[in-house]
């Protein structure tokens, strides 16, 4: 565990107190870095890659027009419920029952809106898929239920498992009596983040250990599954002077605890971030110096620990 | 086979004229209608057990921290009412529907094949009986969702080999039902009742039929090797031992997708029957209608992939199943277009049944938006596997098939029983229904897009609001459904008598309304004119 504590983030932070995080990233002078999601509770994020954006956008073109589809085609629906009552006297007109030249027009005017929708969609897909020349692979690995990140490139040998913060642990074991309310991001937070920096083209390789789990932070349009015997990549590039802490969740069912292995992402400046490699390798020398325990491979031992303590 | 269908409706055959009595009458039923009745009563006790899971589920969602139950129970939940719905409670209703209403349709005295069409009724109570007994075996009920992803579907406990058995007799009864409307209605239609003159609910339920003998014998192969991975350390989806998890993905999805249809196309069928009943116009494009159900039925086998975006493709396999997908809101939109057009200019009124198909013109087609926004792939990323993916398919699936299910109950129940039923009490259930189940569903539209994952049993607080609120409609939902049952057994004890038109001031077509109110025992004993 000695690896992968990093100096701001300690795993026996009390569940009262919500700042240390914040209050030690703006001390290390990375700027206002507290919440950074961009959600605004009804809609997706706009997010802070140029996917994210790039897919908000999408999204918000195919909502529109199947509005101005949902518009016209209500629109005529509930004219006809009000118009052409019985009980308003309507008479029917029974010769109405086949127009070629109609039918014609409304096949080929939503064929012309979906060629419309899915060319934009096209370019958005080759984009996504384009993952050469990344900066900074990190291989992401899913277990029931907690990720383990293995830096590759500049972070060669930081390898640590993230796993659900202690405080929102206690409090959703059935019946806590404690008010999720009271828990600082609740079921959102972790004992160590995955830490990247901005302004950096980051890879993730993804993998499982044991069932398929999907690796998601909304903000950063990025989901993928993490699959036994598959690799799956994906790629994202946080715009610079967006550093800050970015939350996502587990979205591929993967038993008892899906809901509970969340993912937090600290993005730092790429300055900030060679610091806390430095200090990730730092701790790694002591830990493997004589006398000390030799923890690299093993998972945390809170993700043992904890499910009995709560108990 | 061909030996019992000539006896069985054979038509000098006195001692069938009459139903037996007492037990008998059921258990040896080879009577349509007796064995439609059988099929919609299972329906219904299996959409209030299936509808009870979802209340456990919502009021655990009531608001975030566990209070009721824990999660492994709340992912039984989720597995389970999905499991019970689609297979329990939507699928046998539309089969049930077909057993009433094929032979009356098309002028034939009964099914074709009376003694398979009992044994695919009487293997379901079986099937859910073992399906649901396994929340009484060690480890419970399957909790690995109803997609049964491998590997996460082989951690289920001593459960596993009930479910397995389970879903081969759910599969073996849906080919056997299919088997008998295709040839039901290939064989047995009036001499004049060519397929073009067809109704439209027999016509989507040809369509299905043929769907469902495409695909339950894959989910039958894609289950069994579950099976033998799980008992005889086969390595079909083990990735450890050479296997593929994806392709378990794959062969699931190439039953999964025709499934959801097998689950709608009937319901078209229904609307397209009760629209231009209460509209008193002939439905608008009856033949490009047809056409539109066997284009969206091939198109179905060839837009899988869309459920698996997420699991890794290839660019060039992301494209055609975007375009694939995308495509089928051509012919599901000339469907809604026609439907539209048969209202126009007609003379409407608004009975249960009109009521019931106007909900689902409007609310099916917000389900079909948002199924158009999940065909786009990169969206799809961010919607995948959230609230929003659960808010689509329960607006195709509720207001969708389960409306068009229940309209064409109240659209041919006097009919079936010559009573008339408590339109009041009717009304009250459709509005009830059609307000609250957009209370319980809207909101997770925002869910999803906020970011909750779907199938979880805990939700960081954010969520809390558009959650309560949809718990709020998912009770006020439930409970509203029970005036259904109300409003059926009152109809069958008695009521004001049904004319054989039944829905007098209207035109409804089709043979059915030939007969008297109830109809005889077999339907039609010498073969109708047909106009």
């Amino acid at each position: 565990m000695s690896v992968t504590r990093g100096d701001h983030d300690s795993t026996s932070r009390p569940s009262a107190i919500a700042w240390p995080k914040a209050l030690c990233l703006a001390a290390l002078g990375a700027g206002p870095l507290a919440e950074a999601n961009t959600s605004d509770g009804y809609n997706l994020p706009p997010g802070v890659t140029s996917l994210s954006k790039a897919i908000y956008t999408l999204h918000m073109e195919v909502f529109w027009v199947c509005v101005a589809i949902a518009v016209v085609v209500f629109g005529v629906m509930i004219y006809a419920l009000v118009k052409f009552r019985h009980s308003q006297g309507a008479v029917p007109d029974t010769t109405l029952v086949h127009s070629t030249k109609v039918e014609i027009i409304w096949t080929i005017i939503p064929v012309v809106i979906l060629v419309a929708m899915a060319i934009p969609a096209a370019k958005v897909i080759l984009f996504m898929e384009d993952t050469r020349n990344s900066e900074l692979s990190i291989r992401v690995t899913g277990y029931q239920w907690k990720w383990q990140y293995q830096y590759m490139n500049a972070g060669e040998g930081v390898d640590f498992f993230s796993t659900l913060a202690r405080d929102s642990n206690f409090a959703r074991q059935l019946k806590s009596g404690i008010d999720p309310k009271t828990v600082p991001n609740y079921l959102l937070e972790v004992d160590k983040p995955m830490v990247i920096p901005s302004g950096t083209k980051v890879r993730l390789l993804l993998t499982s250990q044991d069932v398929i789990h999907a690796w998601w932070v909304p903000d950063f349009g990025a989901k993928r599954s993490a699959i036994p015997g598959f690799v799956n990549e994906l790629w994202f590039k946080v715009d610079p002077g967006k550093e800050g802490i970015y939350r996502g969740q587990c979205a591929a069912l993967c038993g008892r605890d899906h809901g509970f292995m969340p993912i937090v992402v600290d993005v730092r400046t790429p300055d900030d971030f060679k610091k806390w490699v430095e200090e990730q390798k730092a701790a790694v020398k002591q830990a493997a110096a004589p006398g000390a325990q030799p923890s690299n491979a093993a998972p945390p031992a809170t993700a043992q620990v904890l499910p009995t303590a709560a108990k | 086979m061909a030996h019992a269908h000539s006896s069985d409706t054979a038509q000098h055959d006195d001692h069938h004229d009459q139903p037996a009595t007492g037990i008998k009458r059921w258990l040896f039923a080879t009577n349509h209608k007796d064995i439609g009745t059988m099929y919609l009563v299972f329906s219904l006790i299996m959409f209030f057990i299936g509808g009870a899971m979802a209340m456990i589920i919502r009021a655990e969602l009531f608001k975030p921290g566990l209070q009721l139950v824990d999660p492994v129970f709340f992912n039984q939940m989720t597995t389970n009412h999905a499991l019970i719905m689609i297979f329990g409670a939507v699928m046998p209703a539309f089969v049930g529907l077909a057993n009433w209403m094929i032979p009356m349709q098309i002028g034939a005295p009964d099914m074709a094949l009376p003694r398979m069409n009992n044994f695919s009724f009487w293997i379901l109570p079986f099937a859910f009986t073992l399906l649901l007994s396994t929340l009484l075996v060690p480890g419970g009920m399957a909790a690995g969702g109803w997609t049964l992803y491998p590997p996460l579907s082989l951690q289920t406990g001593d459960s596993f080999p009930m479910l397995i058995f389970a879903i081969h007799m759910m599969g073996a009864s849906s080919i056997m039902g299919a088997i008998n409307v295709i040839v039901t209605i290939m064989n047995m239609r009036a001499p004049g009742m060519n397929l073009l003159k067809m109704p439209l609910f027999a016509w989507s339920w040809l369509i299905t039929a043929y769907l469902l003998i495409a695909v339950m014998p894959v989910l039958a192969g894609a289950v069994t090797m579950l099976l033998t991975d799980h008992f005889f350390k086969t390595s079909f989806f083990n990735a450890a031992g050479g296997g593929d998890p994806v392709m378990f993905e794959h062969i699931f999805w190439f039953f999964g997708h025709p499934e959801v249809y097998i689950m709608v196309l009937p319901a078209f069928g229904i609307i397209s029957e009760i629209l231009p009943t209460f509209s008193r116009k002939p439905l608008f494009g009856a033949t490009s209608m047809i056409y539109a159900i066997a284009s969206i039925a091939f198109l179905s086998f060839i837009v899988w992939g869309h459920h698996m975006f997420a699991d890794g493709m290839p660019v060039a396999a992301q494209l055609f199943y975007m375009m694939a997908t995308m495509l089928i809101a051509v012919p599901t939109g000339v469907k809604v277009f026609n439907w539209t057009a048969t209202m126009w200019r007609g003379s409407l009124s608004f009975e249960p049944p009109m009521l019931f198909a106007i909900a689902f013109l409007f609310l099916f087609s917000i389900g079909g938006f948002s199924g158009l926004m999940l065909a786009i792939v990169p969206a799809d990323f961010q919607y995948n596997q959230t609230y929003f993916v659960v808010a689509h398919f329960h607006y195709v699936l509720v207001p969708g098939a389960i409306f068009g299910i229940m309209a064409g109950v109240y659209y041919w129940l006097p009919k079936w029983t010559g009573h008339m039923y408590n339109m009041t009490l009717a009304k009250w259930h459709f509005w009830l229904s059609a307000i609250f189940v957009n209370v319980l569903f809207f909101p997770q539209h925002f869910l999803g897009l906020a970011g909750m994952p779907r199938r979880i049993p805990d939700y960081a607080v954010q969520f809390t609001d558009w959650n309560m609120v949809s718990s709020i409609g998912g009770f006020a939902f439930g409970l509203a459904q029970i005036l259904f049952p109300m409003i059926i057994v009152q109809c069958i004890r008695g009521g004001k008598k049904a004319s054989s038109l039944v829905w007098e001031g209207t035109h409804p077509t089709g043979l059915e309304w030939t007969l008297p109110s109830p109809p005889p025992y077999h339907s039609f004993t010498t073969a109708p004119e047909v106009p």
